[in-house]
């Protein structure tokens, strides 16, 4: 919110006078309000009723019970695993997502032949459907017949098939993989945009005055750049956290709950179960760790852009 | 700001330009190949980019023996829709915050980005409920309204940050003329933005498109399916098909790529003049 104030553009003329023109924008915001107010607001109130309550679409009970699902929560070992799981994977597609997205940011900042092919390439990945990624990472990591395993076999980095996503051990890494490769080539194009945005004089002085590629990267384009990689990785954060459609299609979850986000685990309960009232509770646990995500990252990043000034 | 590269730099940025470029494009040129190719020569140990022998099978499996084509159809009602639907809505509130006396404005425009930030499993449940009640499971409707919202904070996003650079100068002159409000939205500033209106539509689009979690629920059977759903229960009894699922993966995906590179310099530009702004 403060960061709202100092936008530039308040207090300019705006159209019409007081009366007609406050009206007509009531009139036209309030669609949008309905919409999200009904689908956005109204769930999540709902939601956090729901889960002081022992709604079950089975036994079809709807009865007040106060703080129990939330006792039942604390002690429930499936809960924490998929809350490390979620935590897990947050922090490394993010910090993995960010790292690479500013390499290839850098690259993409040089003039070189093909560019606007490059930048275009990378929309790709974002673009397709997260399902149709998520099957497309059950065939090039399949363990049978996958092209990663044939071309890792041949290259000799490994001594026999890896059946990636159908091991624990390595079923949350391939998951990472594919989540890093769908997002990572976007993230590179919002921080190119951040780069773009360093005045070249100042990299130009910094070179005449002797300064090498990776003094001017360290000094001042990863300064300047801050503000927008700590919001990127802030949106990007936040969107993994609520990880569901790889998950679910490539693995479910399993194989024995290796891969058991909150995500997916709410659904389960919600829609296999049908503990509304149980599910609703895992699901604003979920909201609140998120709330303290964004809260943490807000706070840095008010810190970060006070030290600054 | 060629001349202070060395070539050992040069070297090194088409290398990295090469990566990124495989990166991106690497994994689904293989899924392209793989929809050409006979299961045989899938399984057989040494995979080849260049299908060999050619074969159409796998589209044929997709669209006789998994109708693929229903699946299709009922995305494109549900997106079409959504997309309009965000677009008129979104506009409007864009248009009121940009131009009319809105207090608290940004106040406002923050509390909508963040609604986009929920995690969308703490609404599925409860919205299931009022779907329920309202006899809208199964329907394109409850697919549509839902749909609207989680387009909505991206599209007003942009449209707002659009609209914004177009100058001041113009309401002030269409007043003069005596142009109402409603009047300057439709003949003024919705026709000046034509190009942002169409990336923020081919952005709601692709939302709605590739939405899986609430049409997994609110579906059920292949009459409202959409693509996403329809190729997650892409499976056989006893093994995965992996080369029906690429074939379906293609239909879906090369369109969509197709707009994206043809629209590629303004969605760049509308996401980060919406999403990232200092």
């Amino acid at each position: 919110m403060s960061a709202a104030a100092t936008v530039p553009g308040i207090g300019r003329p705006r159209l019409g006078k007081a009366l007609p023109s406050a009206l007509w924008a009531l009139l036209l915001l309030t669609p949008a309000f309905v919409s999200l107010a009904s689908v956005s607001f109204y769930p999540i109130v709902n939601g956090l009723y729901l889960s002081l309550t022992n709604t079950s679409l089975i036994t079809q009970e709807n009865e007040f019970s106060g703080f129990a699902n939330y006792v039942q929560l604390w002690g429930d070992a499936q809960f924490w695993n998929a809350w490390w799981h979620t935590m897990w994977f947050t922090a490394a597609s993010t910090i993995l997502e960010t790292v690479i997205g500013l390499g290839m940011a850098l690259i993409l900042c040089e003039a070189f032949k093909g560019r606007g092919l490059v930048r275009a390439a990378m929309l790709v990945p974002w673009a397709m459907p997260t399902v149709v990624t998520s099957k497309m990472f059950g065939w090039l990591f399949d363990g049978q017949n996958g092209i990663i395993n044939y071309i890792l076999l041949h290259a000799g980095l490994i001594d026999q098939n890896i059946n990636w996503y159908g091991s624990p051990d390595t079923a949350m890494t391939t998951i990472i993989i594919a989540d890093v490769w769908k997002t990572t080539p976007f993230m590179a194009l919002l921080l190119l945009t951040g780069l773009q945005t360093v005045p070249n004089s100042l990299i130009e002085a910094a070179r005449m005055d002797g300064a090498k590629g990776w003094i001017t990267f360290w000094y001042i384009r990863l300064p300047l750049l801050m503000p927008t990689l700590l919001i990127a990785g802030l949106f990007r954060a936040l969107d993994a956290f609520r990880v569901f459609d790889l998950v679910y299609v490539l693995t479910g979850g399993g194989p024995a709950d290796s891969t058991e986000t909150l995500s997916t685990l709410s659904y389960k309960v919600l829609f296999s179960t049908l503990q509304f009232g149980y599910g609703s509770a895992v699901s604003t646990a979920m909201f609140v760790t998120e709330g303290i995500i964004a809260l943490v990252f807000c706070l840095y990043l008010i810190r970060q852009i006070r030290r600054a000034q | 700001m060629n001349d202070t590269r060395s070539p050992l730099q040069t070297v090194f940025i088409y290398l990295g330009a090469l990566l990124i470029l495989v990166w991106s494009g690497g994994p689904f040129i293989w899924q392209f190949s793989t929809s050409f190719q006979l299961d045989k020569a899938l399984t057989s140990g040494s995979p080849s980019l260049i299908p060999d022998p050619f074969t159409l099978e796998h589209y044929y499996n997709a669209f006789v023996e998994k109708e693929l084509h229903r699946y299709v159809w009922n995305s494109l009602v549900v997106s079409l829709a959504t997309t309009f639907l965000c677009l008129f809505v979104g506009s409007l509130a864009a248009f009121a915050l940009s131009r009319l006396n809105v207090r608290g404005r940004f106040g406002i425009l923050m509390v909508i980005l963040s609604v986009s930030m929920f995690p969308q499993i703490a609404l599925v449940g409860p919205l299931y409920l009022v779907a329920t009640n309202l006899g809208l499971l199964d329907t394109y409707t409850a697919l549509i309204i839902t749909y609207l919202a989680l387009g909505l904070p991206l599209v007003t996003w942009v449209l707002f940050g659009y609209f914004e650079t177009l100058p001041r100068e113009i309401d002030e002159a269409a007043r003069m003329d005596g142009v109402s409000v409603p009047g300057l939205l439709w003949h003024i500033i919705l026709p000046m933005s034509l190009p942002s209106l169409v990336t923020t539509g081919l952005l709601a689009f692709i939302t709605a498109w590739n939405e899986f979690l609430f049409a997994l629920a609110f579906t059920s059977n292949i009459d409202r399916q959409t693509i996403p759903v329809g190729i997650a229960n892409f499976t056989n009894q006893y093994y995965v098909p992996w080369g029906d699922i690429a074939a379906a993966s293609a239909v879906v995906t090369v369109p969509l790529i197709v707009l994206v590179l043809f629209f590629q310099r303004h969605i760049i530009e509308g996401l980060t003049q919406g999403g990232i702004k200092e």
